[in-house]
């Protein structure tokens, strides 16, 4: 039912035979509780566009939904190695945002990057890390090694959640062991699996809620995200993000647009919309992520721009942004994960 | 009424009348079955084919299915190709899944009849005038969200929670007690959410038995546990076996409380189908793993209906 307003609107842009510019819709389809308000209503009144959003938890239910066809959203934020997979099935309209007025704004770090070379289909939303946050007023040793995760010390055996998923659990594991990702060594994966059947003894739970977890005193560990852990550290000051010496996860959504998506322009519209730095600053003060948009920061929250969870110590090693692994990969790393869950 | 209109008479109807009649009544009987057979046709029906079909493909690589036929799908549930030794091997991973969710199904039905029958009992043999309230005081853990209550039960039972504090308050613990994130707190979860479905049909099959039969009994010098076992349970077998059905299938594809309560740190089948078009991305195997346990779901009821039929007809 939803798609037709969308044709309709379509239809009528076509007919008016008017620009891009004219009032319409745009639909928005994005990770759940992560589009600023502010920015949404920003942009419905500079363009005059209605602007609906829709939430997803991963990007493969994003996948799964956006190949099932005719979904009526123009827009959607997967995440780096998902652009990747996405433009690879022919999802995704070829935009050039590196074409875009405000383009110049984006940080020379993430114009060029694995996922979209040159920046050809997507523009980033906002980026992150992946690790874990600990507990100090439990355990006040060294936070900065996988050690805290897979051979624990006694003050925190039994009191780790670990993410329920499959690639942040796995790649962690790897970097404990010191092996490679997406990796298909039959002698390193059995190592891999007997470390996680080991660690599991001492985590209580395997979930998302990392936030609800660490502040409701269930866990005093939590694989995390950065921006988790800085709204967790609000609730209970001695959560400290941990910056691991055997490495770490990066990752960085992004806006794509789809390729049968009904308002295109707008679309595009949007696409340069959150480019500028001040809009950009929305996003970040909204879901406490950094974005790749420069002098952003002057608009952010003074207290996001210094927090230990955004800015890295010199002495951490460099985020690792993770590819997808091909289908060889996966179906090794899921008999793991079923074996390990079982 | 429906029933003798099926049954034709033999031989062709005496007048034209009625041949009209009847073929009104064809006509009306039609029209009326038409919305639910299509909605079972279009959203029962078409999804199990897609589903069957998708079961004898190949996986794609990122999702989806390519137009090979394969069964590997379904050896994939009972063998592995031994990711260590390249070899053929009896796997017994998925078949555990299977049989955790089928244990946590049987043992909810079980404790969910232990504790509903009584209350079932006890709501038939109040005045009929109270009946309904006792039927609606049931009804009210529907108006909330399955979700919200699962969640709400996690705040009562974790290290930090209403039981916890309390109980520290008073002195009673110096240490809090574990009862989040054990199989305790799992059970727990399923009993409250599935007791109103054993209650229900329970009550509505004592609420029309006669009582005068269970006087009849003792004046027949039957003991208590005679009368129960002799003629309630017997008169209540219809409802219990509804109840059982309406606890044990959705018990089966439980996972929300599972992973709620549970702590996530093993999968139900439930889970397990729902990684697979995920992010294991291996759709055949998911649509394998769902038809089996249909299929499964489907032989279990067989036998069971079966059987209580044949038992119940002992007493008739």
């Amino acid at each position: 039912m939803k798609k037709f307003p969308g044709v309709l609107a379509a239809v009528a842009a076509l007919l008016a035979g008017g620009q891009a510019m004219a009032a319409g819709e745009l639909h928005i389809y994005n990770w759940g509780n992560y589009t600023s308000p502010e920015l949404k209503e920003k942009f419905e009144k500079a363009y005059d566009v209605k602007v609906t959003i829709d939430g997803y938890d991963s990007n493969e239910t994003m996948l799964a939904k956006v190949k099932a066809g005719a979904t009526g959203y123009d827009i959607v934020v997967p995440g780096d190695y998902m652009i990747q997979i996405m433009v690879g099935e022919g999802l995704l309209a070829e935009t050039n945002p590196s074409a875009m007025e405000n383009y110049k704004h984006v940080d020379d770090r993430w114009k060029d990057v694995y996922w979209d070379p040159g920046r050809k289909y997507s523009v980033p939303w906002q980026w992150g890390t992946t690790s874990f946050a600990v507990n100090t007023a439990v355990y006040d040793g060294d936070i900065n090694t996988l050690a805290i995760l897979f051979d624990p010390p006694d003050a925190l055996k039994g009191r780790i959640n670990m993410l329920n998923d499959i690639n942040d659990v796995i790649n962690a594991g790897l970097r404990y062991l010191g092996y490679p990702r997406c990796n298909k060594n039959k002698d390193q994966l059995k190592e891999l699996s007997q470390l996680l059947l080991n660690a599991k003894q001492h985590w209580r739970t395997m979930a998302y809620e990392t936030i609800e977890k660490l502040t409701s005193g269930d866990v005093d560990v939590s694989q995390n995200w950065n921006g988790a852990s800085m709204r967790a550290r609000k609730q209970v000051p001695t959560l400290k993000y941990a910056y691991p010496r055997e490495g770490f996860t990066g990752w960085m959504d992004n806006v794509a647009v789809l390729k049968d998506a009904p308002n295109l322009e707008n679309a595009k519209l949007f696409m340069n919309f959150i480019m500028v730095p001040e809009n950009a600053a929305l996003i970040s003060n909204f879901a406490r992520y950094a974005n790749g948009v420069v002098g952003s920061e002057k608009f952010m929250d003074p207290e996001m721009i210094e927090s230990p969870e955004i800015v890295m110590p010199a002495n951490a090693p460099a985020p690792e942004f993770v590819p997808p692994c091909d289908k060889e990969v996966v179906d090794l790393y899921n008999k793991i994960w079923t074996n390990l869950k079982k | 009424m429906t029933a003798e209109a099926i049954k034709t008479p033999e031989g062709p109807p005496s007048s034209i009348t009625e041949r009209t009649v009847a073929g009104r009544q064809a006509r009306t009987r039609g029209l009326l079955l038409a919305p639910a057979m299509l909605v079972i046709g279009v959203f029962g029906i078409l999804p199990l084919f897609i589903a069957l079909t998708y079961s004898f493909l190949e996986g794609g690589t990122y999702g989806g299915v390519e137009w090979v036929f394969s069964t590997e799908a379904y050896v994939q549930l009972l063998f592995e190709r031994d990711i260590f030794e390249e070899t053929l091997t009896f796997n017994t991973a998925y078949l555990e899944i299977f049989w955790r969710s089928f244990l946590l199904a049987a043992f909810s039905t079980l404790a969910c009849l232990l504790i509903g029958f009584p209350a079932a009992y006890f709501m038939a043999t109040r005045p009929a005038k109270s009946r309904d309230f006792w039927v609606f005081l049931i009804t009210i853990p529907f108006w909330t969200n399955l979700l919200i209550r699962t969640f709400s039960i996690q705040l009562i039972l974790r290290d930090e929670g209403v039981i916890n504090i309390v109980l520290t308050e008073l002195g009673l613990l110096a240490q809090p007690l574990q009862l989040i994130y054990t199989d305790f707190a799992v059970g727990l979860g399923l009993i409250y959410s599935f007791l109103p479905f054993m209650v229900l049909p329970i009550y509505a099959a004592l609420e029309r038995l006669d009582f005068r039969l269970v006087e009849a009994g003792f004046d027949l010098y039957a003991t208590r546990a005679q009368v129960l076992r002799r003629i309630v349970v017997p008169l209540a077998k219809p409802g219990i076996v509804a109840g059982s059905i309406l606890v044990f299938i959705p018990g089966l594809g439980a996972w929300i409380t599972p992973e709620l309560l549970g702590g996530g740190k093993e999968l139900m089948i439930g889970n397990m189908i729902a990684l697979q078009f995920g992010s294991s991305r291996n759709w055949p195997f998911g649509s394998a793993a769902a038809l089996v346990l249909m299929a499964m779901v489907l032989v279990a009821l067989v036998i069971y209906v079966r059987n209580v039929g044949k038992s119940g007809a002992d007493h008739g």
